[in-house]
């Protein structure tokens, strides 16, 4: 796709998403019933998960980015993992925040060390290492594969984040769409706001990515006028 | 101790969601600008250094 069309799909993806939001808070603070038990604190469920599942994306999509780097050794790869690692860490430190603004009235305390919470937490600090490890390689090539493993394997966290309410007790609410605890009055609501965070980090992967490889451009020029003087 | 109402845990949430979303899409855009700048430099350096 050329520059216009790119900037095209960009106006279309941004005009995209600023409706959506505005339908995703019309879904989830009007349309959306009055929980019985928390009244309308409920309401964060539908930004808190819907941040939650989509910075899970992010992470899968760092860790596919990773493994096509070491496969192919395209540094194009190494840019869509290192969008996406960014992303996925500005979604959860959504979800952390969040989360103990959510718990304080529920549970009585901001934060406590459950397997969601833990496990959550420790995924957060793993890609915030993942990004400053990035800063001390000065190599590019070196700093693709350094990130590439080391995206791999912190990726390991996810699949723990994801059943730690599965496997074990914890405090943190059980999945309520396999258990069903989630009201079928509620799921539009829920649907609409997953949809809108999905796009909004189409939207956001595709201007990071952008800067990535501005940021290449520029390392080629400054290399080409290295050369010239 | 007072009791604080919901609705400012529900308002402080939607709150932090909004700055955090603003906060990144700020860096987003200050980093495009300050590469587009330095990008235009140095071509023009380039170009500078080639009609010499």
């Amino acid at each position: 796709m050329d520059q216009r069309g790119q900037a095209r799909l960009d106006e279309f993806l941004g005009a995209l998403l600023f409706a959506g939001m505005i339908l995703a808070l019309y879904m989830a603070f009007l349309q959306a019933p009055r929980e019985k038990t928390m009244g309308d604190l409920q309401r964060i469920f539908y930004f808190h998960v819907s941040s939650g599942i989509t910075g899970l994306t992010a992470f899968a999509v760092n860790f596919a980015a990773s493994v096509m780097y070491l496969v192919r050794r395209n540094r194009w790869w190494d840019h869509v993992a290192l969008s996406s690692a960014e992303l996925g860490v500005m979604f959860l430190s959504i979800v952390l925040v969040t989360g103990p603004i959510w718990a304080k009235p529920v549970w009585f305390v901001w934060w406590t060390w459950s397997p969601r919470l833990t496990s959550s937490l420790v995924l957060w600090m793993l890609y915030v290492a993942y990004l400053l490890v990035r800063n001390y390689v000065l190599d590019p090539d070196r700093r693709a594969l350094v990130s590439a493993v080391f995206g791999i394997v912190a990726f390991v966290d996810a699949p723990i984040v994801w059943f730690s309410i599965r496997w074990w007790r914890d405090i943190h609410p059980a999945p309520m769409l396999e258990t069903g605890g989630l009201s079928p009055s509620m799921r539009p609501a829920f649907y609409t706001c997953w949809a809108v965070f999905q796009i909004l980090f189409i939207y956001l992967l595709r201007r990071r990515f952008f800067l990535e490889a501005s940021r290449q451009e520029v390392e080629w020029l400054q290399r080409r006028a290295d050369m010239v003087s | 101790m007072e009791k604080i109402n919901p609705m400012n845990y529900l308002f402080a949430a939607y709150v932090a969601i909004w700055i955090i979303l603003a906060l990144y899409l700020y860096s987003i855009h200050s980093r495009e600008q300050s590469l587009r700048e330095e990008v235009r430099r140095l071509r023009d350096l380039l170009e500078k250094k080639s009609r010499q």
